[in-house]
């Protein structure tokens, strides 16, 4: 019963594509001659076919042999090229001056200053926090547009594609066209199938500590090694574990696109009005009313503790937006 | 001297942008308010240029002045300078950003679903203040981070036009961009570790110390070319211009005419600070890189016109003729003078005010022929859509250097900045050959466009022009005829400008 289905089946296919038993009266082609070798000379009733296919397998030729060829120099050239450079950036890195020398041009006046009088002119126990949040705070604040370009980026090309945006064009006609692939939804990645119980058992006890520790690091940014970048990046993990752990739809409930939009462009924005009024004051030499606090004191270092804190929303927010991106599509 | 509102402008130019840019996705994306939003923010910052402009060189003589970013002056913080030059740039980047969005306000409409436009809103507002931030830095790691961010956004205002051809182009586009950050950082880093400083004039100090004294002169040169390489190639000098046609052919017209117009200007106007701010013309001479710009300059100039010879998609072939004009400002930063230079910055503002006028024209012309783009179906859509049409012609004859028009005015100050320069035998006969091999493909383009076709008001059911394509077009027209018939006075302060900024 089985095979009859199958063989109705058969039919049925071929009937659709055309390939039905043949009519008798059809006139069946003549073979083609042998394909001979280059250096063969052909026999002279075959000489105008000969010179067809003479063409037809040079064509064919590049488009077999091409390819391979030239994926064969590519590769080739490639690593000869790696090579040069490579041989190139380690020779002129043994020229350098020698790594940790006092007479090094790099230790000048500028590094001097910011050693000497990087705590009182900054108010940051961290010199590194004074330098990139208060004397460098201009590339800072580039730096982290970076990532908000970037983050939007990715958001606009990963996460409102595929997805309902063009209602309208849902017709037959963008059918037809192709235009419908706009539609579909993407294919989620992670599909979360079970109840693993080691996980959350983990992920709960360890994402509350990942939290704090997240927190610590920025908040203490201007005190002792650490920071908006290195503590929104810690920040990130606790939220991607707890969407390894418990589903993205959890973390959708407190964190989603929205949120993403909202935290870093107003994170952004208090940077670029905070630091903004503070390069205002400097450069028309105005009096700042922003104090400078205590070294040591949680409340010091002007402006850097905030600034720690909305580089850090922006860097945690960018990172979990593009682990969520890449693997589930939406944020 | 300068008043304090004149003073603060590169700082409110860059900062306006940057907060328009992240307020942009926090506003409601209705009735296009953030494009509304953007073409406001960067209209109001054209007229403070020109303002800063006019402050600059009213009294007669040229004033420049350095704004350090924060308390601390310029070695230990960040410092913007501005000239008559970066002012005049400035200027010319928000007017053509300007007109590239208003002249493509409804194809934007079309090409971009109403979710993406926010987001491309907030990258042109990135895109304009790291042009703005390229143009006025006087710190070369602060180059650097506008130099990542005009990448990033460069990159996603191609792909915001959905299609797989879009997101190959941006892709490609990405990663050569990425070598090219990449060979500029390490660059940097080679070169602090040499100088120990990333502010421009003190770099400069350091270098001439170093070539004076012959000490690590290898390394010298390999950072000189290792950032030369990375700037070229985002800036699509030829050898490293694959990525160019691609990403600028296939996506939506605005950004087409943005990144050619835009884009790679602020990557060359970087090239040409760290050749003249930070090496200096003797040092650039004594390490040779003037001979390998000006011999790269003349391939292009060649080899653009003749890969643009070949196309018959209309975009595709004012993109590779985008690489033949990139080959003529690099002619002029090869000749290794002022004359080069202020020619080279003068080539740049007019291809900023053409190229965008080219894209603008072409978009308008394949949007009367019901969206083709081969040059073939253009025939007689000037009946269709006149202003395109004349825009077309305009940026075809500019481009070709017919004297009236601007191209002729850049050509002629560069083969006068040749004159006194021992190579003038080859840049006049690449010019000369570059401009024939121009017109052999923008002439046949027009001839098509103005062939009267019977069949045009069948076929074409495109609607008519909106109005602000209308005036756009017709602003770039008159700044083309501006730009050829008054380039004296303008080619003067940017001399002026050349001698206080460099």
């Amino acid at each position: 019963m089985n095979e009859e289905i199958k063989t109705i089946w058969r039919n049925f296919f071929n009937w659709i594509m055309g390939n039905g038993p043949r009519p008798e009266n059809e006139v069946i082609p003549p073979e083609p001659p042998p394909d001979l070798p280059f250096t063969q000379k052909p026999k002279d009733k075959y000489s105008r076919f000969h010179e067809a296919t003479l063409k037809e397998r040079y064509s064919q030729w590049q488009e077999i042999h091409g390819l391979h060829i030239f994926s064969m120099l590519y590769s080739g050239l490639s690593v000869l090229t790696c090579i040069v450079i490579v041989s190139l950036l380690l020779a002129t890195v043994a020229e350098l001056p020698p790594f940790g020398d006092e007479k090094n041009p790099a230790n000048n006046e500028v590094i001097r200053r910011y050693v000497e009088h990087g705590g009182h002119e900054t108010g940051a126990q961290n010199i590194v926090a004074g330098l990139i949040l208060d004397y460098r705070a201009f590339d800072t604040f580039g730096e982290s547009a970076v990532l908000f370009t970037a983050a939007v980026s990715v958001l606009m090309i990963l996460g409102i594609s595929r997805r309902n945006i063009f209602p309208d064009k849902a017709s037959p006609k963008a059918a037809q066209t192709g235009e419908n692939y706009l539609l579909r939804a993407p294919p989620r990645l992670h599909v979360f199938k079970e109840d693993d119980a080691i996980l959350r058992a983990v992920a709960s006890l360890s994402i509350p500590a990942i939290i704090l520790l997240g927190c610590v690091v920025v908040i203490n940014g201007h005190l002792t090694p650490g920071g908006g970048f290195s503590g929104g990046a810690i920040l990130s993990t606790a939220l991607i574990l707890c969407a390894n752990a418990y589903g993205f739809e959890r973390v959708h409930k407190f964190f989603n696109e929205k949120t993403f939009i909202v935290s870093s462009s107003t994170a952004l924005m208090i940077y670029a009005l905070s630091k903004g009024y503070s390069f205002f004051t400097g450069a028309n030499h105005f009096h700042s009313i922003i104090p400078k606090g205590t070294i040591g004191n949680i409340l010091s270092g002007g402006l850097i503790l905030p600034l720690n804190i909305c580089v850090g929303l922006i860097v945690a927010g960018t990172l979990y937006g593009f682990y969520a991106l890449f693997s589930e599509g939406e944020i | 001297m300068i008043n304090l509102f004149a003073y603060n402008i590169p700082f409110i130019s860059i900062f306006l942008l940057m907060i328009s840019a992240v307020i942009t996705p926090l506003i409601p994306d209705k009735n296009r308010i953030p494009e509304k939003l953007s073409c406001f923010v960067i209209g109001f910052i054209a007229v403070l240029s020109a303002y800063l402009l006019y402050v600059l060189t009213a009294s007669g003589q040229t004033l420049s002045f350095n704004f350090p970013m924060g308390h601390f002056p310029a070695p230990w913080g960040n410092e913007l300078r501005a000239g008559p030059l970066e002012a005049i740039l400035a200027l010319v980047f928000c007017i053509a950003m300007l007109l590239s969005l208003l002249g493509n306000f409804s194809s934007t409409e079309e090409d971009i679903a109403p979710k993406r436009r926010n987001i491309f809103c907030v990258l042109v507002n990135l895109l304009t203040a790291s042009l703005l931030a390229l143009t006025y830095t006087n710190d070369l790691f602060t180059a650097y981070v506008f130099i990542e961010i005009n990448t990033i956004a460069a990159c996603a205002i191609v792909a915001v036009k959905e299609g797989p051809e879009t997101t190959r182009a941006a892709l490609r586009y990405l990663v050569m961009s990425l070598v090219g950050s990449g060979l500029v950082m390490i660059a940097i880093c080679l070169l602090y570790d040499l100088t120990g400083h990333l502010l421009m004039q003190n770099m400069h100090r350091a270098i001439l110390v170093l070539v004076s004294t012959k000490s690590y002169l290898m390394p010298l040169t390999v950072s000189l070319a290792l950032i030369t390489t990375g700037l070229a190639i985002k800036s699509a000098l030829y050898p490293f211009a694959s990525w160019l046609p691609d990403a600028h052919g296939s996506s939506t017209n605005a950004s087409s005419a943005i990144l050619s117009g835009l884009v790679l200007k602020g990557h060359i106007f970087t090239i040409i600070k760290i050749f003249y701010r930070v090496f200096g013309l003797e040092v650039i001479h004594l390490l040779r890189m003037d001979t390998a710009i000006f011999i790269l300059g003349l391939t292009a100039m060649i080899m653009g016109s003749v890969h643009a010879l070949r196309q018959v998609n209309v975009k595709r072939m004012i993109a590779w003729s985008s690489v033949a004009q990139v080959g003529y400002i690099f002619l002029g930063v090869g000749l290794n003078t002022t004359a080069g230079i202020a020619a080279a910055c003068l080539h740049i503002i007019v291809h900023a005010c053409v190229k965008p006028m080219l894209f603008t024209a072409a978009g308008g012309l394949s949007n009367a022929a019901g969206h083709k783009k081969g040059l073939h179906a253009l025939m007689g859509t000037f009946y269709v859509n006149h202003w395109a049409g004349l825009g077309l012609a305009a940026g075809a004859f500019s481009m070709m250097g017919i004297p009236g028009f601007a191209g002729f005015a850049s050509k002629l100050s560069l083969t006068l900045a040749s004159f006194d320069s021992p190579v003038i035998v080859w840049s006049l006969s690449a010019l000369a050959a570059s401009s024939v091999l121009n017109a052999l493909y923008y002439v046949p383009a027009v001839i098509v466009v103005l062939t009267h076709n019977k069949d045009a008001h069948k076929n074409f059911t495109a609607p008519a022009p909106t109005r602000l394509y209308k005036i756009s077009m017709a602003i770039f027209i008159a700044l083309n005829f501006y730009l050829g018939l008054f380039c004296v006075p303008l080619l003067r302060l940017i001399t002026r400008g050349v001698n206080v900024s460099l």
